[in-house]
This record gives structure tokens, C-alpha cells and sequence, in this order.
């Protein structure tokens, strides 16, 4: 009945979901509801020289309509951001206020400037229609590089040039610059990183309930991290006491990053609810969502590796502006700092490294974390420059690799990896994830069927992606010292009662990832009881005493390892009762398979009996507390490293400058697995962005920086005939830091995919000779005119 | 101005006034209270709305409540029969073709019909029938394999009788 770990357990969540039974947001109705509607700007920038409402506060019902004038008069916070970085000379950075609805200017297209409540949906937009506003359209700007450009658009006036911080990391400046002025070659690239939209299918919603009666608040919401929202909400925002808001999650249709963050529609429709007196629904449309959730990457950069004669890299050097957008979202200046300077080391010995990022606002949608979050950043970069010095130097792209890889180690007899860029990695073998997705692409045979194929006139093509992330964020200390304004460990309580039946409490949240299985897998192997009996409970702050959430593929590293130290509390608890009952000392026994045992005999008390006489203590330990309840928290060590190797196979179609992609091979080492069957989902998962990235997305923004591409229309989202079946595998290095030795798989796939795709299409294009970069997307036309030129 | 409609819905015939604005997709889940059907978009791009009325795919925010008077209707809530799930369902379950499961109803909605017309599809089949539905989380690979498991299961029993 146990051994449940490393067994592909059908999810227990699915019943719900499969039968229409699944409980989002969106579906909740309170009595009495309200529906809101918000009034958002259609220029990018502009002031606002009137707002008129009197004829929507006519229409048929229409219970209120607030502004932004409102707002302001209230005397509320606007919106804060979670993570402080500061310029390079020490001075903090620029972080301007962002309210909840704007009243004097809008900063990007999408910006709110009123919200009508009303008793129907239809009601409340079409009373927006009749909101008149008196907008003066100012020049706007979208490029995070021409934003800092003397005389652009300044998007805060407290922000001059628009940067929000300079910042660097790694080696000093002059000794990098004198190890790539010793290279042999160096590759160069400069590119843009381009703008992703998440996109996950459930779209945003949040339903503010205020009950006068008791004076408590509750915000249902599509949120990746409650606590930390009420913790916004509540001590930045509303200034409402915490301990009367209760936070609520129920299922969500998948974040990707884009439900981390605190938004502005949560805290205005608990405001409105207080305001009202009665509970107010918002519901995002997608055309909304494409306007208003934050958007991912944006980096433009430049990169430079040095090599020397037998191809080892000497140097990395690499200038990036990373475009956070109009506003600063929660953890908006982390992401392409210490989530992408700490990671250009990747798998490489590479001695001096020096990244230069400079922090820009502009006319457009905040910029946050989207699954990766600032390592997909890097490794794309790091990743183009390794296939193209391969090309450059003609070079085997995997020999190259293997020549730079940093040797194995197991972080337990060998020490860890202390980087150039900060980070120290926890164990692993770099060497054998690219060694086995060669041999699963059967790479001697491909080049021959690809030289075959180019005698044919036929562009196939193969790509290399190696990548290794920083997960399991992280640890509290450490993410202080770097301006987090918040400690990032988990909680977890496993409340065993009195028939043996256990609820497992955990701030880690699932949207999609399947913790009501995996969580309960574990629970159940440790006491030995059937996966059954357990019951995960996640998202809603009035049941979990408190958590951080989930997203940096944290859950089961932070999360599974609070759950674990409560499970080892229940056990050491529960074999002083066991004693008692067994008359043995607690020495003597042994807890195995859901019973104490005392050594060498066959007496025995089981877990179910234990957990009665907790609750029922007539016959007790002396000195023991009755109850059977533990909570956890787990700080990290230091964060996790998964990584592995990716292999693009791709065939473009000469004449129409169509890729399509044949095979994708992908070898992931995410450390121990507890569920096979989930992590393989989720590799599958991460390929399918990576590789939309690479074909097929990208936000567009004209020169007035209006969005021109916000539908699905205009937006490519992949579909199931643009992919191939995945070809996966992986290896298994234990995290040595954490008590069930995983790394995280949520992100893996999303960040080794994209170069791999790009580099099987420039590996494709070798025929036409090596010629500028190309820019992602790879659309059919972009790749024809690369053919043409 | 309410105009009065009946359709029958997951067998039972219900009778309602709706505006005659109103989506069906609105109808179901405002008035019905099935909520099993779901909004992914306003564009009838990515199919998480899709029903089946008179047992073809529909997406239900791209009709209207009072084009559908007089229709059969089935959404995800009624495709279990005697509290057993429908092959797909189980498909779904078995090859771990949802996770976050706002598209599977859909998209379970989708491949009913999809096996209706093609009860033997080949991978090819499955991803170009699945054309209309979007998915963020699985990239597509295990609800092919989802798929593949409901048309067997489907097509085992018949292949007994026949034999």
C-alpha cells in the first residue's frame, strides 16, 4: 500500500476537472453580486484633460462608478513592487507611484482610468461606453533601448532617461575586457529578446466580498501566491487588517508567472466591496489580458564570448536593457538581474564574465516573470553564442560543449560550483545529459542524412541547447541581501486526526501542477498510510496559516520539504505514544509502513491507533501534549539547479520560409522525481512555450506603442499540429541540500527549449552562409527574406 | 427584450427567458449555473467553450442562447453516463492530458466529436482536429496520447462483437 514515490499516480485532482466540476473564480456567484467593468485607456500615453460620466451613471443598473480621481482623494497606496535594486552608484531605484486607477495621466495602453459597477456585466460595459474622457495623446515610446535615447518620451517624470537602475554583476568590467582582448575569436551577437504574453487560458478574475456585520474582507482571486497578495493587499495598499482578510485561490487556470503578482484589479474590487457593501466581480476578457496581465523577456542585448585557439571560452560580456514596462510589477526588477545575471555562467568554465543591465520603463504593460523568468533570458543568450562561435570557428556545436562543460560533481564529496556571477550550484553531470540526448537523436546518423539532404536542395537543420537554472527559490538570507522585500520559505502543516485520516496544509499553490498528488504521495510513503487518506489543502488563507506560493518551480523543493519537516515532527511525536503503548523505550523502536515496531520483535502499534490516543489521551505519555498537528517552516539552503540538454531537429521549407519542426529531443535532470507522469507533463508543457517563443509569439507594439497584436487572432499561440510529440528522458542528481533531493521541473523545458529551435534553424540555413542574426519569431517571412538577402 | 426559448440540456428540458444578446456559452454558465464550460476568449479562437448541440463541436460563445432554442445540448457536466466517465474522460485521466483543466472540458468536447467522425484518427489526425482548442499546459503531447487511449477503448468492444 505505499512506496508511492517515484510511481506515475493518476492525479487525484482530475475527477473534478474532467466532470466540469473544477471551482474557478469565475464561476463563484455570491449573493448580492456586483459586476465591474474597467474604463482603460486606449492611447499608450496620454493626459487626461476631462472625465466625464454623468450620462453612464444614468443607465440602466448602474449602482456606482468610481475614477481615478476617486482613488486619489481616498488616500490609498498604489501598487507596490516587491524587490529593490539598487543603481550601481548605490542610489535606490526609481520606483514611481502606480494607483489602482490612474487620474491624471495613462502610462500605457490599458491603463485604467474608471471602473463602472453595475447589477449585470452587460450593464456595467455598457454604461462604459458612455464614459466620456477628454484625452490628450502624448508621444509614447516601446523600446526599452530608445527609451534611454535623449529626447524620448519620459514615461515618469521622476524617472529621467527612464531608467529605473543600472546595475552589473560578475567580474570587474577591466578584467573581462582584457581576457576577450586576449581571444583568438569572438562571437558576437546582438538581439532582441522578444516580448511574450503568458496567456494561460483561464484568464484573470477577482471577487471582493466586505461584510459589514463582522468588519472582514475576502478576495477571491486567480493568484499563484495568496499570502503574499494579502500581504500586499493589506499592509501596502488597503492599510486593512490582515487578520480580517481572508485571501482565496480555488482552482486557476494556469499562471506561468503572470498570476505571481499583486494587481491592481484585486485590491480595487476590495476597496469597491467596502465601499458597496456588497460583493464585486471582475473578470478579465482576453483582450483585456493581453492588455493588462504583465508580459515576459523584452531584454534587448548585446554578447560577447571570447574563445581561445582550441575553442575553451575565455570571457562573456554582455549589455542588456530589460524593458519593465510602465509600472513596476511585484518582482519586476528581480528578473533580469538576479534571475539573469546570476545565471551566465551556465554549464561553462568560462573565467571572466561581466552583464550589464539597465533597468527601462516605457509606454507599455508591466514586464514580470513568465515561466523562467530571467533564466530563459541568459541561456538563450548564452545558448546563440555557443551554435554560433561552433559555426563561426567550424566547430562540432556538442564538442564545444563538452570541451567547456564544468566537470561532474555531486555537492556531497565534491563541493559545489561557485560561480563568476554569485551563485554556487548544488551537483551535477553535465557531460551526461548531452551524452544521452546525442545518442537519442542518433547525431553521427543525422549529419550524414543531413548532408544527404542539403545534396537534395533540403534545409534540415540540428540545434543544441544546454542549460542549467537556478530553482526552488530560495533562501530567505540570501534573497534579502539581493532586495527582496520578502523571505521566500514555505509552510507546511500535516494535521493527522484522530481516525489516522491526515490534512496536509501547504502555501504552495497549485495551478495545474498537480501538488493534491505529488504532495499526497509523500505524506503517504512517509507514515506509510494509503495515498487515500490524505487530503492536500492549498489556497485559502483562513485554512493555511501562511505561504509564499508557487512559481520559480519552488513547490515540492520548498514547499514538500516544509510538509517533510512536520511529517518528521508527527513521527518523533508519535513514537513517544507508541513507547508508552508498546511499554518500550522510544530507542527500542522502529517506524516502518504505517507502524512503530519494537526492534527484532514482532510487537507493534499502528498509525491509526497512535493517532486516537493522541486525541483520545486517557492512557498518555507523561509530559506529552495531546494532538497529533505540526506545522513547518522551511527555509532553503540555497536554491536548486536543474538543468539538461535540448535538441531541435527542424526542416525550412525553401520556399516559403516555413519551419517545421521534426523532432525534439529534450534530457532534463530535475533531480529525484516523486511522480514521473507530472514532471514529464510538465517538461512537455515548458517545450511548448519555449519552442511558441522561438516560432511563433511575440507581443508587437507599433511606434505609438499601441499593442497591435492583442487577440488570438494576431497573437500565434502554438497549436497541437504545430508540434511534434516530445521525445524526453532524464538523468537523476539528487539535490544534496533538500530533504527529498529534487530540483524542479516546472520550468525546465520552457528554458532550454527556444535556443535549441533557433540554432536547428540557423544550423538549417548553414547553405546560405552565415549571415546576420535572426530575430525571433521565426515566422516564414523573416526566414525567407533571411534566405533572400 | 427576453425572448423565451427551450433546449434540452445534459438530457433534462429546460425553459427560460433570455435577452436575445445573450451567448449561449452566457446562458449556460450565468443561467444554468454549469460552469463546467468555460470563457477562454472573445475571439472563438481557442475553444474552451465547446459544447456539443445536436451532437456536433460547437463553441458556444460564437451562438447565440436563442439559436440554440429547440436544441439538444450537451456540455462536459453531461457526458458521464450511470456515474461512469465517458472514454475521454478516462482517456484523459489515464494519459495525464490535462493539468490545469480550464481547456479540457473543451477540449474533451472537441474530441468527442472528433471521434465521431474519425473513430480510427492517426496522430496527424488528432493534432489537426484539435486545431480549434488551445492548451497552455500540456503542449498537446498527452492529450494526443489521451485520445489515442479513448478511440481504443471505444473501438475494443466493437472489434469483439465483429469478431
Amino acid at each position: 500500500m505505499t512506496n508511492y514515490i517515484g510511481k506515475a499516480v493518476k492525479r487525484v485532482e482530475d475527477k473534478r476537472f474532467l466532470t466540469g466540476k473544477g471551482r474557478y473564480t469565475d464561476d463563484i456567484v455570491l449573493p448580492g453580486m456586483l459586476y465591474a467593468y474597467i474604463v482603460r485607456s486606449p492611447y499608450a500615453h496620454a493626459k487626461i484633460n476631462n472625465l466625464d460620466t454623468s450620462r453612464a451613471e444614468k443607465m440602466d443598473g448602474v449602482v456606482k462608478i468610481y475614477t481615478g480621481k476617486d482613488i486619489a482623494e481616498s488616500g490609498i497606496n498604489g501598487i507596490p513592487t516587491g524587490w529593490q535594486v539598487n543603481f550601481k552608484n548605490g542610489d535606490t531605484m526609481k520606483e514611481p507611484p502606480h494607483p489602482l486607477l490612474v487620474a491624471d495621466k495613462a502610462r500605457y495602453m490599458g491603463d485604467g482610468v474608471a471602473v463602472v459597477i453595475a447589477e449585470s456585466k452587460e450593464e456595467a460595459r455598457d454604461a462604459a461606453d458612455e464614459i466620456d474622457v477628454d484625452w490628450e495623446e502624448l508621444p509614447a515610446v516601446a523600446n526599452a533601448k530608445k527609451a534611454t535615447e535623449a529626447g524620448a518620451p519620459l514615461v515618469h517624470d521622476e524617472a529621467p532617461d527612464n531608467i529605473c537602475f543600472d546595475w552589473e554583476l560578475g567580474n570587474p568590467k577591466e578584467e573581462v575586457d582584457k581576457a576577450m582582448g586576449q581571444a583568438h575569436h569572438v562571437t558576437t551577437l546582438e538581439f532582441t529578446n522578444q516580448r511574450v504574453i503568458p496567456n494561460a487560458m483561464e484568464t484573470r478574475s477577482a471577487i471582493g466580498q466586505y461584510e459589514e456585520a463582522t468588519g472582514k474582507y475576502t478576495l477571491y482571486t486567480t493568484s499563484q501566491n495568496p499570502h503574499l497578495t494579502r500581504l500586499l493587499l493589506c499592509a501596502f495598499v488597503l492599510g486593512i487588517p490582515e487578520h480580517r482578510v481572508r485571501v482565496v485561490a480555488p482552482d486557476v487556470g494556469g499562471g506561468f508567472g503572470s498570476k505571481i503578482f499583486h494587481y491592481a484589479e484585486e485590491a480595487l474590487m476590495i476597496w469597491c466591496s467596502e465601499r458597496l457593501k456588497r460583493p464585486v466581480k471582475w473578470t478579465s476578457d482576453r483582450s483585456e489580458a493581453f492588455m493588462t496581465d504583465a508580459h515576459g523577456r523584452d531584454h534587448i542585448s548585446k554578447a560577447e564570448m571570447g574563445f581561445d585557439k582550441e575553442g575553451n571560452v575565455l570571457a562573456l560580456r554582455v549589455k542588456t536593457h530589460a524593458n519593465l514596462g510602465a509600472y513596476l510589477s511585484t518582482f519586476a526588477p528581480c528578473v533580469p538581474t538576479w534571475l539573469h545575471g546570476t545565471l551566465m555562467q551556465g554549464l561553462y568554465v568560462t573565467p571572466k564574465i561581466n552583464v550589464d543591465v539597465t533597468g527601462v520603463f516605457t509606454n507599455t504593460v508591466m514586464v514580470d516573470a513568465y515561466r523562467g523568468a530571467g533564466r530563459p533570458e541568459a541561456t538563450y543568450l548564452l545558448e546563440r553564442l555557443m551554435d554560433t562561435a561552433a559555426l563561426e570557428m567550424d566547430m562540432d556545436p556538442a564538442e564545444l560543449r563538452f570541451k567547456n562543460f564544468i566537470p561532474p560533481f555531486d555537492g556531497v564529496e565534491q563541493p559545489g560550483y561557485q560561480t563568476q556571477v554569485a551563485l554556487q550550484y548544488d551537483s551535477g553531470d553535465y557531460h551526461a545529459v548531452l551524452k544521452r540526448a546525442l545518442e537519442m537523436v542518433g547525431y553521427e546518423k543525422f549529419r550524414k542524412e543531413q548532408a544527404e539532404a542539403r545534396k537534395e536542395g533540403k534545409l534540415l537543420g540540428i540545434g543544441f541547447s544546454t542549460y542549467i537554472e537556478a530553482c526552488g527559490i530560495a533562501p530567505s538570507a540570501v534573497v534579502g541581501a539581493l532586495g527582496a522585500r520578502a523571505g521566500l520559505y514555505e509552510v507546511g502543516q500535516v494535521r493527522v486526526q484522530p481516525t489516522g485520516k491526515v490534512s496536509v496544509f501547504t502555501g504552495a499553490h497549485s495551478h495545474g501542477q498537480g501538488h493534491e498528488t505529488t504532495f499526497a504521495q509523500v505524506v503517504a510513503d512517509r507514515l506509510g498510510i494509503p495515498l487515500d487518506d490524505v487530503e492536500i489543502i492549498h489556497g485559502d488563507s483562513d485554512s493555511v496559516a501562511f505561504g509564499m506560493g508557487t512559481y520559480g518551480s519552488r513547490s515540492l523543493a520548498v514547499g514538500g520539504s516544509a510538509i517533510v519537516k512536520s511529517l518528521d515532527k508527527i513521527i518523533e511525536k508519535g513514537a513517544k505514544i507508541a513507547a508508552h503503548k508498546l511499554e518500550a523505550s522510544e530507542e527500542d523502536l522502529e517506524f516502518a509502513e504505517g507502524k512503530w515496531t519494537v526492534k527484532g520483535t514482532d510487537k507493534s502499534v499502528g498509525f491509526g491507533d497512535v493517532a486516537l490516543t493522541a486525541y483520545v489521551p486517557h492512557d498518555y505519555p507523561e509530559g506529552v501534549e495531546p494532538g497529533l498537528d505540526f506545522s513547518s517552516f522551511y527555509d532553503p539552503a540555497n536554491f536548486t539547479y536543474p538543468y539538461g540538454a535540448h535538441v531541435a531537429i527542424v526542416e525550412v521549407d525553401k520556399d516559403t520560409g516555413q519551419t517545421k519542426l521534426k523532432r525534439f529531443i529534450a534530457v532534463d535532470d530535475v533531480g529525484n522525481v516523486i511522480n514521473p507522469m507530472i514532471v514529464d507533463g510538465q517538461i512537455h508543457g515548458g517545450l511548448a512555450q519555449g519552442i511558441g517563443q522561438a516560432l511563433f509569439e511575440g507581443a508587437m507594439y507599433d511606434e505609438d506603442a499601441q499593442l497591435i497584436n492583442g487577440s488570438y487572432m494576431d497573437y500565434t499561440m502554438p497549436r497541437a499540429d504545430d508540434l511534434p510529440s516530445f521525445e524526453i528522458d532524464r538523468t537523476v542528481t539528487p539535490c544534496p541540500h533538500n530533504p527529498l533531493g529534487v530540483k524542479g521541473a516546472g520550468e525546465a523545458g520552457c528554458i532550454g527549449s527556444t535556443p535549441a529551435v533557433v540554432n536547428a534553424v540557423m544550423d538549417a540555413l548553414k547553405p546560405f552562409g552565415i549571415k546576420k542574426d535572426l530575430e525571433m519569431p521565426l515566422t516564414p517571412e523573416r526566414v525567407w527574406r533571411h534566405m533572400q538577402s | 427584450m427576453p425572448t423565451k426559448i427551450t433546449m434540452t440540456v445534459n438530457g433534462q428540458s429546460v425553459t427560460k427567458e433570455v435577452d436575445a444578446r445573450t451567448l449561449l456559452v452566457q446562458f449556460l454558465r450565468d443561467t444554468l449555473q454549469l460552469t463546467g464550460t468555460h470563457v477562454g476568449c472573445d475571439t472563438s479562437n481557442c475553444g474552451a467553450c465547446t459544447i456539443l448541440v445536436d451532437g456536433n463541436a460547437v463553441k458556444s460563445c460564437t451562438m447565440l442562447a436563442v439559436q440554440a432554442d429547440g436544441s439538444e445540448v450537451t456540455t462536459i457536466e453531461g457526458l458521464s453516463q450511470n456515474g461512469e466517465m465517458h472514454p475521454l474522460q478516462e482517456g484523459f485521466r489515464e494519459e495525464h492530458g490535462l493539468q490545469c483543466g480550464f481547456c479540457t472540458p473543451g477540449m474533451i468536447m472537441s474530441a468527442v466529436d472528433l471521434l465521431e467522425r474519425n473513430p480510427n484518427p492517426s496522430e496527424q489526425e488528432i493534432r489537426e482536429g484539435l486545431e480549434g482548442n488551445f492548451c497552455r499546459c500540456t503542449g498537446y503531447h498527452n492529450i494526443v496520447r489521451s485520445i489515442q487511449y479513448a478511440a481504443k477503448k471505444i473501438n475494443e468492444p466493437k472489434k469483439a462483437v465483429a469478431s
